[in-house]
C-alpha cells in the first residue's frame, strides 16, 4: 500500500516537473540550433522532489550561506522551497513548527568532489568504475554511467548535512571525462539523482598521475605519453585543436547543411566545453601548472571553471582571483605525493582572503561526512594567522561557491527566498566537532532525522548486513 | 602539605638529564591531569618531571610561572599508531620506510632503523600538541610489518625512547591477502611463526628456516610471542577478532592489541573479559570492506562502556595526519562518547597500552609533556600556544608555517618571493 502510494506520488509529481521542464527545453532548441542535431540530455535526471509539508525552523541562528548570519530567527519551508526568512515569522494552519532555539541553521552543504557512487563502499574490485583508465584522454566517459546508487556513503554524506554533490570521474587522465550532480537523494536508479538541470562538468587532471598512470605504466619504460609534464601539456592541447577542428566541422554543417558530421564522443565534450555549455574541473596541485592551464585555456578559448585540490592556490592567490576561478581545497591535507609536499592549512583562509573563490571539498567518503569541520579548521588556522574571515563568510566556502562552480546556484546553495530547500538544522554550532545535522531536508522533504530512525536510510546493499539501520 | 613537598624533594633526586628542562609552574589551568579534569589548577615542573600538586600560593621558589588565565592544559598527546617520522613523500618510494614488500624479512625489520627526526612532518605533528607517537609498519603491508618503536616529536636526535616497542601483524583481508591468499593461510602462517618463535633457538641449530620464519625473524618474534613484548594485530571483522580471542585464551600471557577493530562491538563484553586493549579510529563507519560491514562511530563509545580499554589514533593517513587525532576524538564526542574518556583515549591511554611510565599524564611523576591550548583541545578550532616535552619548551615553528608566513602578503616589487624568510 505505502509503495503504491509513494510511486502515485512520484508519478504526478514527475509530470508536474516534465510539463516545466519541457517548456524550458522547447525554450533551449529555439536558441540552439545543435540541439536539433542530436539529444544532448539522452541521460535526463528523473528526480523530482518527495512530498513535504510546510515547516517552520523556529529561532535559530542561520547563516544564509552568502555572508549573513541572523540570530532568533526563522526559517519557512513550503512547497519545496524557501519560502520564509525572518524574525517572528507567522506559523500558519498546517505548518510544522520545530522549535530551533539553540540550533543552527544552515544551507545544505555542496561538495563539487566526490567520487561517492563510482568508488563506492565496499570498495572491492568489482566496484572500481571511478577512472577509465584504458587510455590518456577519455573525455567521451561520463560518471554517471559508473555510478552505483547502492552506495552507503551516501547515507554518511547525507548524515554529514550534504544535500547535493559532484561526481567526478578519477584523475588518472589528462581528461577523464564528464562529471555529474547529485541531488544526495537515493534513488533505484541515477537518473532518479540527477541534478535537474544541472551542466554537464569536465575533469581534466595536471601533474603527477597521468604522467605516473601512462608513461610509467603497464611495467614497460616508458610506457607511454604523457611520460612528463610537458607531455600532459601536449596531450591537453592536440585534444583541444581536435576539438576545435570538430567544432568547426558541426558549424559548417549547421550553416551550409550537407551531410551530418560523424559523431564523437570524445569531442562532442570537448567542443561543449569550448561552447561554454560544460564546466572544467581540474585537479590541480601547484601553482607553477594551474599558471600554465589558465594560459593555455586562454590559447583555445575556454574558460576553467575550478581547480581540484589545489594546494599551492595560496601562492598565486592574487592571479586566481584575478581570472575568477574557484580553488576546491583540502583543509590540511598533505605530503602524500610530492605534488603536495607544500601543502598548508592556511590555503583556503590565503585564497578567501585575496578575493578569490573558495570551496571546501572533500574528494573523500570520510571527509564529505564533516565538510564544516574542514572549513571550521580553515576559519580558525586563518584568523591564527592574522586572516579575519566570519563564520557566516566561511559558510559560502561551504554551499553558495560550491554551487557556482557547478552551475546549480540559481536553484540552490543559500538560504534565499524561492530557493530549493536544501537545508541543515545542525544541534550546535556546525563549525564545532561535536555539533550533528540533527534533520536534513532537500527540497523541503525531510530526509535525515538523527532523532527518528525511520529517516536514516539503508541501502540495499546495507540490508540484512551486520549493523543495519545502526547509528552510524 | 608536607606531603607534596616530600614529593618534590624525592622527584629533584631523579631528575632527568635534560639540561633544558625548565622549572615551571602553570597556574589557573583548566587542567586535565590524564585522568580527570580540575578548574583552577595549578602544576609543577621540576627538571622535566611533574613534582606534584601545588597550591597557588605554595609554589616552590626559583620557577617560571605561567597564568593559563583558565585556558586548557592537558598531557601532550599521545599518538597510538602512526608512521610519522619514517616516510617523507608518502608516492615516493625513495623516502618512504613504511614498508618492504621486497624485503627477505618480516618480523626481524626494526623501524626506528628508518626513523628521521629531520622528518618535516614531526615538527608539523607536534605543533598540533602530539608529543610522543607508536610508530609502526603500515597497515597492509605484510603479515609481519615489523618491530615498531615509540618516540618523541622534538625532532632531535635521541627522540626514539624505546626500540622494539612492539611486533605488528597485520591479519584479517590484509593479512590474507599477503600470506598466500587466505585467513586459513594467514593463520597458519601466522601459527606457525608462533611455534618457530617459541622454539628458538632450538629448531635453528640444524637449520635456518623454520616453518614459517627465518631465523632472523624467529629471533625477533620471539619476546611477542613468549608474552614478554606487545603485540599488535590489525583486524576487523568480528569473526576475526573473535579468533584474536581465542588465540589469547589459548595463550594468555600474549600481550596482544587490536588495531582498527571497526567491528570491536560486536565483540565488546569478551574483549573486556580477555583484557584485550583497542585502537581504533572513531571515524570509521563505513563498510568500506567486507570486513567490516558493521562499521558505525558508535563503535568508541560502546567499546568504552563495555569496558574495553580503547586508545584513538587517525588511521587514515596516519603517516602526515597523525594530528588529526584530535578531531577524531572530537568526533568521537559527538558520537557519544564522554569528554573526558575521549581525552584519556589520546593521552593516558594510549601510554598505558604501550607502558610509557609517566607519558600522558601529569599527576606526580609524570612526565613534563604537556600542552597550553587556546581552546578546548578536542574542538577543531583549538590549537596549542606553548608546548613542553620533557619540561622544555618546543618549537611551534614548522616547514608549513614558513610557507605560510612567506606567502601571508606577496610582494615581487623588490625581490622574488624565494628572498623572503
Amino acid at each position: 500500500m505505502k509503495i503504491a502510494m509513494r510511486l502515485a506520488v512520484a508519478l504526478s509529481a514527475a509530470t508536474f516537473l516534465t510539463a516545466c521542464s519541457g517548456g524550458e527545453s522547447s525554450e533551449n532548441d529555439t536558441t540552439d540550433d545543435k540541439a536539433e542535431a542530436f539529444d544532448r540530455d539522452p541521460y535526463p535526471s528523473t528526480y523530482t522532489p518527495y512530498p513535504s509539508g510546510a515547516v517552520l525552523l523556529q529561532n535559530a541562528t542561520v547563516y544564509d550561506g552568502v555572508g549573513n548570519v541572523f540570530e532568533n530567527y526563522d526559517v519557512l519551508l513550503e512547497g519545496g522551497n524557501i519560502a520564509g526568512l525572518g524574525e517572528d515569522l507567522d506559523a500558519g494552519d498546517d505548518v510544522e513548527v520545530i522549535d530551533a532555539s539553540g540550533k543552527f541553521v544552515t544551507p545544505g552543504i555542496i561538495d563539487n568532489h566526490s567520487h561517492l557512487g563510482v568508488y563506492p563502499s565496499p570498495g572491492v574490485s568489482a566496484h572500481q568504475d571511478g577512472n577509465e583508465i584504458s587510455g590518456p584522454v577519455t573525455a567521451e566517459v561520463w560518471a554517471e554511467h559508473g555510478v552505483w546508487p547502492q552506495d552507503p556513503g551516501f547515507t554518511r554524506a547525507l548524515a554529514g548535512g550534504v544535500t547535493s554533490m559532484q561526481i567526478l570521474p578519477g584523475s588518472a587522465n589528462l581528461f577523464g571525462g564528464r562529471g555529474v550532480t547529485l541531488k544526495n537523494v537515493l534513488s533505484r536508479t541515477v537518473q532518479g539523482m540527477k541534478f535537474p538541470d544541472a551542466p554537464y562538468t569536465l575533469k581534466m587532471a595536471c601533474g603527477e598521475n597521468p604522467k605516473r598512470v601512462y608513461g610509467y605504466g603497464g611495467g614497460r619504460f616508458p610506457g607511454g605519453a604523457p611520460y612528463s609534464r610537458m607531455g600532459n601539456v601536449a596531450g591537453y592541447r592536440n585534444s583541444w585543436i581536435e576539438a576545435k577542428a570538430y567544432r568547426e566541422k558541426w558549424d559548417a554543417w549547421e550553416a551550409d547543411g550537407g551531410d551530418m558530421p560523424t559523431r564523437n564522443l570524445e569531442l562532442d565534450t570537448l567542443s561543449g566545453v569550448l561552447d561554454g555549455d560544460i564546466l572544467v574541473h581540474m585537479h590541480c596541485y601547484r601553482a607553477d601548472e594551474m599558471a600554465q592551464v589558465i594560459d593555455m585555456s586562454e590559447e583555445f578559448g575556454y574558460e576553467v571553471t575550478s581547480f581540484h585540490h589545489a594546494v599551492e592556490s595560496y601562492k598565486i592567490a592574487d592571479l586566481l582571483a584575478e581570472k575568477n576561478i574557484c580553488s576546491s581545497m583540502w583543509a590540511d591535507w598533505w605530503g602524500f605525493k610530492m605534488e603536495a609536499y607544500d601543502g598548508i592549512r592556511e590555503n583556503i583562509p590565503l585564497v578567501h582572503h585575496a578575493g578569490a573563490c573558495a570551496i571546501v571539498h572533500s574528494d573523500s567518503d570520510i571527509g564529505i561526512q564533516r565538510l564544516n569541520q574542514e572549513a571550521a579548521k580553515a576559519l580558525a588556522d586563518g584568523r591564527r594567522a592574522g586572516i579575519e574571515i566570519s563564520d557566516a563568510d566561511a559558510w559560502t566556502w561551504l554551499s553558495a561557491n560550491p554551487a557556482k562552480s557547478l552551475g546549480i546556484f540559481d536553484q540552490t546553495g543559500s538560504l534565499e527566498i524561492g530557493k530549493d530547500a536544501d537545508v541543515v538544522l545542525w544541534n550546535g554550532d556546525p563549525f564545532s566537532s561535536y555539533s550533528n545535522a540533527e534533520r536534513v531536508y532537500i527540497d523541503g522533504a525531510l530526509m535525515f532525522d538523527l532523532e527518528q530512525p525511520d529517516f536514516t536510510p539503508v541501502t540495499d546493499f546495507e540490508l540484512g548486513q551486520p549493523g543495519e539501520g545502526d547509528l552510524k | 602539605m608536607i606531603f607534596k613537598f616530600a614529593a618534590i624533594a624525592a622527584f629533584t633526586s631523579l631528575a632527568v638529564s635534560s639540561a633544558l628542562a625548565q622549572n615551571l609552574a602553570i597556574q589557573n589551568a583548566t587542567l586535565f591531569d590524564g585522568e580527570t579534569v580540575r578548574e583552577d589548577a595549578t602544576l609543577v615542573i621540576r627538571d622535566g618531571t611533574v613534582v606534584a600538586w601545588a597550591d597557588a600560593d605554595q609554589l616552590p621558589s626559583g620557577l617560571e610561572t605561567i597564568d593559563a588565565e583558565g585556558a586548557w592544559v592537558t598531557p601532550g598527546i599521545f599518538s597510538a599508531f602512526s608512521q610519522v617520522g619514517i616516510v617523507e613523500v608518502g608516492a615516493e618510494d625513495s623516502t618512504n620506510d613504511t614498508s618492504a614488500g621486497q624485503s627477505a624479512f618480516g618480523a626481524a625489520l626494526d623501524l626506528s632503523d628508518g626513523f628521521n627526526p629531520r622528518a618535516t612532518s614531526i615538527d608539523i605533528t607536534r605543533i598540533e600538541g602530539v608529543t610522543r607517537m607508536a610508530v609502526a609498519p603500515s597497515l597492509g603491508a605484510s603479515l609481519f610489518g615489523g618491530q615498531g618503536f615509540i618516540a618523541t616529536t622534538t625532532g632531535e636526535p635521541g627522540s626514539v625512547i624505546e626500540r622494539r616497542a612492539f611486533t605488528f601483524i597485520n591479519l584479517g583481508e590484509g593479512g590474507a591477502s599477503v600470506s598466500g591468499g587466505s585467513r586459513p593461510a594467514a593463520w597458519a602462517t601466522l601459527r606457525a611463526a608462533f611455534g618457530d618463535a617459541r622454539a628458538f633457538p632450538t629448531r635453528y641449530l640444524a637449520h635456518s628456516e623454520g616453518d614459517a620464519l627465518g631465523r632472523m625473524d624467529a629471533e625477533a618474534f620471539t619476546r611477542a610471542a613468549r608474552g614478554d613484548q606487545l603485540m599488535l594485530i590489525a583486524v576487523s571483522r568480528e569473526s576475526d577478532i573473535r579468533e584474536v580471542i581465542s588465540l589469547k585464551k589459548t595463550m594468555s600471557n600474549l600481550q596482544i592489541v587490536l588495531v582498527g577493530a571497526q567491528e570491536g562491538w560486536m565483540a565488546a563484553e569478551e574483549l573486556a573479559e580477555a583484557n584485550i586493549p583497542v585502537i581504533i579510529d572513531p571515524y570509521d563507519n563505513l563498510p568500506s570492506s567486507f570486513a567490516q560491514l558493521g562499521a558505525t562511530q558508535q563503535n568508541a563509545a560502546r567499546l568504552i562502556e563495555a569496558g574495553v580499554t580503547t586508545a584513538f589514533a587517525h588511521l587514515d593517513s596516519s603517516s602526515h595526519q597523525a594530528r588529526l587525532v584530535l578531531q577524531s576524538a572530537g568526533n568521537a564526542v559527538g558520537s557519544g562518547v564522554d569528554h573526558t574518556d575521549a581525552l584519556r583515549a589520546i593521552t593516558s591511554v594510549p601510554a598505558e597500552i604501550f607502558g610509557i611510565d609517566g607519558a600522558g599524564r601529569l599527576t606526580a611523576g609524570g612526565l613534563g609533556d604537556l600542552v597550553i591550548w587556546d581552546g578546548d583541545p578536542l574542538e577543531v578550532a583549538s590549537a596549542p600556544v606553548r608546548i613542553f616535552i620533557d619540561g622544555v619548551e618546543q618549537s611551534l615553528e614548522s616547514r608549513q608555517t614558513k610557507l605560510r608566513d612567506r606567502y601571508l602578503a606577496v610582494d615581487e616589487s623588490e625581490r622574488p618571493m624565494a628572498y623572503k624568510r
